[in-house]
């Protein structure tokens, strides 16, 4: 009967997924090809103070996105440390210095990993417009970086990878922002609220107090889905019930999680000009993404754990309203997306479900993964795809007529190492130096035994990829936390960047090379299993024995 | 010194383009979405408030205990699941338990919860389902599942003198089904329940 259910809810969503790849996709291209500004783009760009025509070398591409988002992490921290000057505080006081640091930094990498409870912490003005600013705009910086990559593959002769400032600004106001409008006014159709009316006091029916808290929820929520960010307007994110209302919006957030993502293989394909090439990066990622949301929803129909066993079922952290198939399809959603958005909590699955959840991120969140980032993600495999290839048969390898040399290999494995090597060596020093391994154990961890190791682990491989979920247990409001996850979140946000705008650049400059009969097809079936393989192989190496420390190890006990 | 020029009108440009955007989103969006939920739809907008006899008694959306002061279950009351947000069903501070699958705190728990609601109930342990010994993951869960409400009705309807047969067909004519018939799970809004409970109890009394 579950299964039955949950092949529907599936069903569902690839139905509304497949019904907007081409139109979404096609004009997601259009709107980054076209040499057309609008008027009120005229006016902005004028406004700030860029030429919309100039074309911009990688390395200008990429300055850009940098001092882009160095004024975003400054805002957000200045807005939080001066909080109790802004309309709308609530009577809250400002985060420490090292709670603002991390919070800052995470929003702006689209990461939202959030070491504080919001409703007691940020009042409105914060969240409106420091938060849910970088929500729109470091999804739309993801994006503005794929479309560059995809660019310079496009390119037939020492093209340019673009204009940041323009895709910036073209992917909020013609794609995130119209997006978002629709979106947030279904959610408060569903229930989620949007008023300024602070903490509402009621006499509950017994005759006790509540205090129901208001704030503009839906229009965060919007985005925070559509953007692959995930930050909460309140403490358990959208298992509370004014984010997340009931069983459909659930489905419609799920499929928000996912509708760029998936949605940008055609806008790869269409830009690089064989929708082909777009439906082989979209099947891997849909293959990757079935079977991983099959395993967790079938670790936590199963059970696992002796507090689970004794409940009779994986309920706890989780509502009435979703059930277990909600749950997952949620859970798995969110972290094989950059979203981190959670409606159950993951630190009370079962140790193989929560362990689902750490293996989606450590794929490297590309199927489909975050806006932008999970088709520059996949595309960077697929380029080691080819290389390998291309060492079994002798051959040079190119991709989509673009030679891979010595520099794009090394720019690629630069790509693939910083990830595996911010999260091992994240847990590695927070167990390592003897101060503070008495404050993770002391303080930080919840859960005694692995499952406490498992929390560490959780977080640093969420603050990497960029994801911002949690095994929410551990306390991460301690300074060595939030300073060590706030320099993982900025290191495996921006360096990879860094690498992707370089192959960008390094396949601008190339022209192409003919299709030869020795070139490996990249749009067969026997590319997508390649690519399949190369991320599974990758992922598995870096983090097989991390794994076996914590959630295998805590589910085959 | 031009590279250095160059770098500074870069974050002027970055710093423009950042305001530029705020007003957009972070002001003129949520307001927009405000207006319109004001007026379309207030009901939702404001929370989804609930009111007995024109006195707002919570949200039809978030959970509330129905304990004496000392989080004792009422037994007149149909009872909602375990709570971790504050001392339970704390609105201002919503929070699951986080506790892992192979905690033995956890274990306890759900142990003695079992055990006391069993009791309770007088059922058989076996027969609690498993949404009453959990907490939930926001601690303010406004539903429990059909097979709790019905557990409890010999209970309430015990508890108030109210016919047995006439409190199970409250809770049957109460149970939310599947959205669209497929999604989620059914589920009871212990508050609605009991709202219409005290009506119920109210007209028999007359």
């Amino acid at each position: 009967m579950e299964w039955l259910l949950f092949a529907a809810q599936l069903g569902t969503l690839a139905l509304l997924l497949a019904l907007v790849y081409r139109p979404l996709g096609d004009y997601m291209a259009t709107v980054y090809t076209s040499p057309r500004d609008s008027r009120a783009e005229k006016v902005l760009y004028r406004v700030v103070g860029v030429d919309p025509a100039n074309q911009q070398s990688w390395s200008s591409y990429l300055r850009a996105v940098l001092a882009f988002s160095a004024i975003g992490v400054l805002t957000v921290y200045a807005l939080q440390r001066l909080q109790l000057l802004l309309p709308f505080a609530l009577d809250l006081p400002a985060p420490s210095e090292h709670l603002s640091f991390n919070t800052a930094i995470s929003f702006v990498t689209n990461t939202n990993w959030q070491s504080y409870s919001p409703e007691v912490t940020l009042g409105y003005t914060v969240q409106m417009v420091g938060l849910a600013v970088q929500n729109f705009v470091s999804a739309a910086v993801g994006i503005a970086v794929a479309i560059a990559l995809v660019r310079g593959l496009a390119s037939r002769s020492a093209g340019s990878i673009g204009n940041f400032w323009v895709d910036l600004f073209r992917g909020v106001i013609r794609i995130l922002l119209p997006l978002s409008i629709i979106t947030a006014v279904v959610l408060v159709a569903g229930g989620v609220v949007q008023n300024f009316a602070g903490f509402t006091d009621v006499t509950t029916l017994t005759g006790g107090t509540q205090s129901i808290p208001g704030g503009p929820v839906a229009s965060q929520e919007a985005i925070k889905e559509l953007g692959t960010n995930g930050g909460g307007f309140y403490n358990v994110n959208a298992a509370h019930p004014f984010e997340g209302p009931g069983a459909w919006v659930t489905i419609f957030q799920v499929f928000l999680m996912l509708v760029i993502p998936f949605a940008l293989p055609r806008t790869f394909g269409r830009i690089v000009g064989d929708n082909r090439q777009g439906y082989a990066v979209l099947a891997a990622m849909a293959s990757i993404y079935l079977l991983s949301v099959t395993a967790m929803t079938a670790a936590e129909l199963a059970g696992g754990g002796a507090a689970t066993q004794a409940a009779g079922a994986a309920m706890e952290g989780k509502e009435t309203r979703f059930g277990i198939v909600l749950s997952t399809l949620f859970g798995t959603t969110s972290t094989i997306t950059s979203t981190g958005a959670v409606n159950a909590m993951h630190d009370s699955f079962t140790p193989l479900g929560g362990g689902m959840a750490m293996v989606n991120m450590m794929l490297g969140e590309v199927a489909p993964g975050g806006v932008g980032a999970g088709l520059y993600g996949i595309l960077v495999i697929a380029i080691v795809a080819v290389f390998i290839a291309g060492l079994m048969v002798g051959r040079t390898p190119e991709f989509l007529g673009k030679k891979i040399g010595t520099r794009e290999i090394k720019l690629a494995s630069l790509y693939i190492l910083t990830t595996p090597t911010l999260v091992l060596a994240g847990t590695a020093l927070s167990f390592g130096i003897p101060t503070v391994r008495g404050d993770i154990e002391g303080t930080s961890i919840w859960n005694p035994g692995v499952h406490g190791f498992s929390e560490v682990l959780y977080a640093f491989t969420s603050a990497a990829n960029n994801n911002g979920s949690a095994f929410a247990g551990l306390t991460a409001n301690t300074p060595w936390l939030n300073t060590a996850l706030g320099v993982t979140m900025l290191l495996g946000r921006f360096l990879p960047i860094v690498f992707v705008l370089a192959l960008a650049g390094s396949f601008a400059a190339q022209g192409t090379v003919p299709a030869t009969a020795g070139t490996l097809p990249t749009h067969k079936p026997q590319f997508v299993g390649l690519l399949l393989g190369t991320v599974v192989i990758v992922s598995a190496l870096s983090y097989f024995p991390t794994l076996a420390l914590g959630p295998l190890a805590e589910g085959l006990l | 010194m031009t590279i250095t020029r160059g770098t500074s009108r870069q974050y002027l440009v970055a710093l423009r383009a950042m305001i530029v955007l705020t007003v957009i989103t972070g002001l003129a969006y949520p307001l927009l979405i405000t207006g319109v939920g004001q007026v379309a739809l207030p009901a939702q907008a404001n929370g989804s408030l609930v009111t007995v006899d024109r006195r707002v008694a919570g949200s039809s959306l978030i959970g509330q205990s129905f304990t004496d002061a000392d989080g004792t279950a009422l037994p007149e009351w149909f009872q909602s699941r375990p709570s971790a947000a504050g001392d339970g069903y704390d609105a201002g501070a919503s929070s699951g338990s986080n506790l892992g699958p192979t905690n033995e705190a956890l274990l306890d728990t759900v142990d003695e919860r079992r055990a006391e609601i069993a009791a309770r109930e007088d059922v058989a342990p076996a027969d609690v389902p498993a949404d009453a010994v959990t907490a939930s993951g926001s601690g303010l869960d406004p539903h429990i599942s059909p097979e709790y409400a019905l557990l409890q009705v010999p209970r309430v309807a015990a508890e108030r003198g109210l016919d047995n047969a006439e409190v199970r067909g409250l809770v049957e004519s109460m149970i939310h089904g599947r959205d669209l018939g497929y999604l989620g799970e059914p589920t009871v809004t212990v508050l609605s329940l009991n709202i219409a409970l005290a009506e119920l109890d109210a007209d028999s009394a007359n």
